[in-house]
């Protein structure tokens, strides 16, 4: 009956949404809101990737020409669930401080996310790989102060399974180092992930975060099973990023439906699509 | 010294840049002088966030570290 419920209706309709932390999101995809060649471009790229969660950076306010323009200007706050980062800690006491000073922006916004936190604490300037022991320290200290924390890790199965436990809402493991645009390295670590954090718990959202370089990692991501990607730099930096953004999208929404709907073995050999039966030749 | 005599002036540092301040004015009062009353801000003092309604009674004596951030782009 399900099959022809699919048949009938629409593909997508099958589906049920992504939950992070009690929140629906429409969007497979968050999206970052950094390095675009203008705010407008920014804008625009957020419209067509057809993306409701965003990520932002907590950073000083310039002291002079203060007057100028904010990020808040361009991204409405009831459109897209903001999702504040702590880039740029290196320890779990300047990601926890910088995590608190990002939910009192979001309160005084009185966005429904106003407790959520994209958790980075980073390892090294070079390779901006997570420190797992800091990540786990700040994880548990930001659970218990009532954040949901989605949290960027590494795609090792063991330092995820152990976010999860400390009550992350959202385990991200990267695909690759940010910005790198390597897409998934290790497809059979996040395999491994995805199976370690969804055993018992399917609906237990995992969203890879960072690496990604073109549409077809983000399908890639999406068919081995991952509830949704982020990422920033593959669309702001591309030739065009306005196009890019509806590539990933696409990619999006293609490979959740091919996880979805199961892909075939793969096999050495080939098996013919046309039927033996009524050739008019014969070979072999 | 009367009463009508101006505060002494005390020296904070905002977002890492020593600045004057009247002694015993608020947290309030140095977010409107640097113009960011009604705009996107949170405030640390001296490592902890100062809700927003609760800038009007936190008092400078001087000395004190005070962060200001916004949100920017980020990914």
């Amino acid at each position: 009956m399900a099959a022809t419920d699919a048949l009938t209706t629409s593909p997508d309709a099958a589906d049920a949404p992504l939950v992070v932390g009690g929140i629906t999101l429409a969007s497979r995809l968050v999206v970052g809101t950094g390095k675009y060649a203008t705010s407008a471009e920014m804008a625009r790229c957020l419209d067509v990737s057809g993306t409701d969660c965003v990520t932002v950076a907590v950073r000083r306010e310039r002291l002079v020409n203060a007057a100028g323009e904010n990020i808040l200007d361009h991204l409405d706050a009831t459109r897209y669930a903001l999702l504040p980062n702590t880039a740029g800690c290196y320890s779990a006491d300047d990601a926890v401080r910088v995590a608190r000073l990002g939910r009192a922006l979001l309160r005084d916004l009185g966005t429904a996310t106003s407790e959520w936190v994209k958790l980075e604490v980073l390892g090294d300037t070079k390779t901006l790989l997570p420190d797992p022991v800091g990540t786990l320290e700040a994880t548990e200290r930001l659970v218990a102060d009532g954040f949901t924390v989605l949290v960027y890790t590494s795609d090792d199965p063991v330092v995820a399974k152990r976010l999860k436990s400390l009550g992350a809402a959202s385990v991200m493991p990267a695909g690759s180092p940010i910005g790198s645009g390597q897409g998934v390295l290790n497809p059979n670590n996040l395999r491994i992930c995805l199976e370690y954090l969804k055993d018992g718990d399917p609906s237990y959202p995992v969203i890879v975060d960072a690496g990604v370089g073109t549409a077809s990692d983000v399908a890639l991501a999406m068919e081995l099973g991952a509830d949704g990607v982020l990422l920033n730099t593959a669309i702001a930096h591309a030739q065009d990023p306005i196009r890019m953004a509806a590539a990933m999208r696409d990619a999006c929404r293609a490979g959740r439906l091919a996880h979805l709907a199961g892909r075939i073995p793969r096999r050495l050999y080939a098996t013919a699509s046309s039927p033996d039966d009524g050739r008019i030749v014969r070979h072999g | 010294m009367t009463d009508s005599s101006p505060a002494e002036t005390v020296t904070v540092v905002v977002n890492g840049s020593p600045r004057p301040a009247a002694a015993g004015s608020s947290l309030e009062h140095l977010v409107a002088t640097l113009g960011f009353s009604g705009r996107p801000i949170a405030v640390e003092l001296d490592g902890e966030v100062v809700p927003r309604p609760a800038l009007a009674t936190r008092r400078l004596a001087g000395g004190e570290r005070i962060e200001i951030v916004t949100f920017v782009g980020g990914g």
